[in-house]
């Protein structure tokens, strides 16, 4: 009878114990999990697409993707589909989680262009050109082009293939980046198509070095172009 | 002692005000309702309006608010969302209450076309008069916005108004909402929501060729225009809810999620966009009702039987237990247990071994995270796996949880796999 009773307990503890919920961290980075399949810690080629590296971005501008993801302005439909049902605090909560993750650059991809070429890239990334209304690369992108905060993206560590899907989502006014005009895309489609290429390849041989600088940086006219996503802070559609 | 002295005082105190109350109800029932025909009115459209998400479909991905727009693909063909804010040219402004009465019941545009059931007036026309006139005035009160809608882009023959005429006599029964005097008033309440405002049969109903419910009742169905499939409200084994208690019921309509069970795709969207802001009294009315439906299932199945397993089939779910050790286990357990509320047990799930396949397809596919609502507000994810494993893989570890751990389902193909895909939601 107690060898029953004792073999019952046993039964229903073993029972138990196999069926104990999974242990799950109240934290933010257990909650960004389904996104490290593809954003892991560099960018990787996926069987579909680029998946660019997101830690270490600043904040603001990867908020403001992760809304015009959700929200139709910038297109990749397995992001979209996931973030569908989240609210902009949510959002903004991994955007920073993700700005705030250390990052390490890669080292720079020597490229093979001829010196006139560079010259004229170094001329566009540094003084832009009056004639075509195209301020320097650097007037947004800061100095040394690590970006400014919390908007502006930095420059460098991005690989060539990412930087021309970019370029030719802006261009083409096409699903990818190009439905909503604003600053970048207008300079995008001023630029030549050697021209990007060119920047395609130089901008990743350059050496990444110190951070993204602060807001004040921007001049008030670069302030102004940029304006609709430096105040995209929209309410939550609920 | 003074405690006891103030306690009888407020009662008493209660007392007198719920007399005056009671009084003022009687004597005054013309002023109470007078106040409704103002702010109130508005105020009410509003909540109704929300419970009827119109703002789901009328606003488009990132656009304005009730400005249209947005399209709808069906094997109809695109339907075009109409602008239903007030503006004069483009949207509802020069209609009478009498045109939003003719469009909600009797699905009649104002210049008399008859209107395509994608919008579900076929519902709607449960809704009172009252309820209606107040959704009126709450849309005459958001900001008009002037857009043009492109037209909608019907295929041949389902462009033709006479044989929407034709499928209306068929198949559109008018007529407000008739309360059941052998239920309660609570029952009654949610079966007015559901049927009506909530329009909850608009997906959860088998729709056949022309669109139109085969079967009054919830029995479940693929969407019009989705992969996704709207699963019986009333069998057990699909989404009936008879036997769950009320508290877990209005845990999953107004949170997203409960210890069971997850709202995913469309389901989801709902209740991001209209079921988490009912009322906690229009909640549990909706439990009341969607309970009793549950009841109605007849076919509650005995303990079944699960076959002896061949050979072949063994292997094939050998080479899906690994691939879940590798790339599912983490969040959903070694044995399917999952943590509840949190990441979903798929043992015991039905939403895994349900039949037809293609909601748990769609979830490995496309992966995605409950709706952020204020019962839930940091929820957490599943990855999506279309890009990540191949679709034979898929098939695999989905055959492998539909059968483990006393699970009981079909196995599923490849092609199954890919006839899941697209259409986004
Ligand atoms: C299926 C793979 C996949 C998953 C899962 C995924 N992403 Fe992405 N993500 C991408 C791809 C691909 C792009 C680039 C799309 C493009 O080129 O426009 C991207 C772009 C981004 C960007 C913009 C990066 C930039 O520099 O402009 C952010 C931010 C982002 N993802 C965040 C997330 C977050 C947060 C999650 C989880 C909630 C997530 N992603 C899940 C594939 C994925
Ligand atoms: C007027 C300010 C401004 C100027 C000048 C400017 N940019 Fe940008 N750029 C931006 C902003 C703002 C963004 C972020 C866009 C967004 O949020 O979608 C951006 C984004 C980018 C990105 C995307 C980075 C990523 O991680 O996805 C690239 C690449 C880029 N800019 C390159 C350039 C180049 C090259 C030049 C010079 C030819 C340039 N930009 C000049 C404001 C500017
Ligand atoms: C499932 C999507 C859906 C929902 C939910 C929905 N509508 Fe619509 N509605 C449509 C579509 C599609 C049309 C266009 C039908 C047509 O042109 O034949 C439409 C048309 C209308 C029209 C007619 C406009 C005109 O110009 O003739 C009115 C009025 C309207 N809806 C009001 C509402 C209200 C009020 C609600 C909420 C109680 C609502 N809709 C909910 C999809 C929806
Ligand atoms: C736009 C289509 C659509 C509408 C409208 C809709 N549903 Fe659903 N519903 C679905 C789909 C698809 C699923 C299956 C996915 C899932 O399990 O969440 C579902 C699932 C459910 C489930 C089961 C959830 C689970 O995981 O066990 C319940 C209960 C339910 N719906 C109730 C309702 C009620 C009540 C309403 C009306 C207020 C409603 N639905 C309106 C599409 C819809
Ligand atoms: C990072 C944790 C995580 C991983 C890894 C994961 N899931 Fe999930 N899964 C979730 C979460 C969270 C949900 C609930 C999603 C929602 O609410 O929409 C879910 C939902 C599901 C559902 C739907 C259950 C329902 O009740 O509707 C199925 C089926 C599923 N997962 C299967 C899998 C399979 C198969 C794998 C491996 C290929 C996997 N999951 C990997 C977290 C995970």
């Amino acid at each position: 009878m107690r060898l029953l009773i004792l073999s019952g307990i046993l039964f229903f503890t073993s029972v138990a114990a196999a069926d104990a919920p999974v242990e799950v961290a109240d934290t933010i980075a257990e909650r960004v999990k389904s996104c490290m399949l593809c954003h892991g810690d560099q960018d990787k080629t996926g069987l579909d697409a680029y998946y660019p590296r997101i830690t270490g971005k600043p904040a603001g501008y990867l908020f403001n993707q992760l809304r015009n993801f959700r929200d139709g302005r910038r297109y990749y439909q397995p992001m979209a589909i996931l973030l569908e049902n989240l609210t902009d605090e949510y959002l903004q909560e991994m955007a920073e989680y993700f700005a705030a993750q250390p990052y390490n650059y890669p080292l720079p991809r020597p490229h093979a262009l001829p010196s006139a070429t560079v010259q004229e890239i170094q001329v566009l990334v540094d003084s832009g050109d009056a004639t075509r209304d195209l301020p320097a690369c650097s007037a947004c992108h800061g100095a040394d082009l690590m970006g400014v905060k919390p908007f502006i993206p930095g420059l460098l560590g991005l690989p060539s293939a990412y930087l021309a899907a970019q370029f030719g989502g802006w261009r083409n006014g096409g699903v990818m980046r190009g439905q909503v005009p604003n600053c970048m895309s207008e300079i995008a489609r001023k630029l030549s198509q050697e021209e990007v290429n060119a920047l395609a390849l130089w901008l990743p041989a350059q050496a990444a070095s110190g951070e993204p600088a602060e807001q004040d940086v921007l001049a008030p006219e670069m302030v102004e172009r940029c304006q609709s996503i430096f105040s995209a802070r929209r309410m939550t559609k609920p | 002692m003074s405690i006891s002295i103030s306690a009888k005082y407020i009662g008493r105190l209660q007392l007198v005000v719920l007399f005056i109350g009671w009084l003022f109800g009687i004597l005054f029932p013309a002023v109470v309702w007078a106040k409704d025909t103002v702010e109130t009115k508005q105020q009410r459209g509003a909540y109704l309006t929300r419970v009827a998400n119109c703002a789901g479909c009328h606003t488009a991905r990132g656009g304005q608010d009730f400005a249209g727009g947005r399209i709808l693909n069906t094997p109809f063909g695109e339907f075009v969302v109409s602008n239903i804010t007030p503006d004069a040219e483009t949207g509802l402004g020069r209609w009478s209450e009498e045109d939003f009465w003719q469009a909600l019941h009797h699905g009649k545009s104002k210049d008399g076309r008859y209107l395509y059931p994608v919008f579900p007036y076929t519902e709607y026309t449960r809704i009172s008069r009252q309820d209606a006139d107040a959704i009126f005035s709450y849309l005459r009160s958001v900001t008009p916005v002037r857009q043009i809608n492109p037209e909608h882009k019907i295929h041949s023959p389902y462009d033709n108004q006479f044989l929407l005429f034709l499928w209306r006599t068929w198949y559109f029964k008018e007529g407000v909402y008739q309360p059941d005097s052998t239920k309660s008033q609570e029952w009654n309440r949610g079966a007015y929501l559901v049927e009506g405002l909530g329009h909850c049969n608009a997906c959860h109903t088998a729709r056949n060729v022309w669109g139109a419910s085969k079967d009054d009742r919830p029995l479940g169905g693929e969407i019009v225009g989705s992969r996704w499939y709207a699963p019986s409200l009333v069998s057990v084994q699909q989404a009936g809810v008879g036997h769950w208690p009320i508290e877990e019921i209005v845990e999953l309509l107004s949170t997203g999620i409960n210890q069971h069970a997850v709202t995913s795709g469309p389901m989801a969207t709902i209740v991001r966009q209209s079921l988490q802001y009912l009322t906690a009294e229009d909640q549990r009315a909706m439990a009341v009702y969607l309970k009793s439906l549950g009841e109605q299932d007849k076919d509650q199945q005995s303990k079944r039987k699960i076959p002896p397993m061949p050979e072949v089939v063994r292997q094939y779910l050998a080479r899906g237990e690994s691939i879940y050790e590798k790339h599912c286990q983490d969040c959903h357990g070694k044995s399917g247990q999952g943590a509840p509320g949190i990441y979903p047990p798929l043992a015991g799930n039905r939403a895994v071994t349900m039949n037809p396949p293609q909601n748990v397809i769609r979830s490995v596919l496309y992966g995605g995270y409950s709706p952020v609502t204020a019962g839930n507000p940091r929820p957490y994810g599943m990855p999506p796996y279309q890009h990540i494993i191949r679709d034979v893989e898929i098939s695999q570890v989905i055959s492998y949880i539909r059968n483990a751990w006393g699970n009981f389902g079909s196995l599923v193909s490849p092609d199954e796999i890919d006839q899941s895909r697209g259409s986004e939601h």
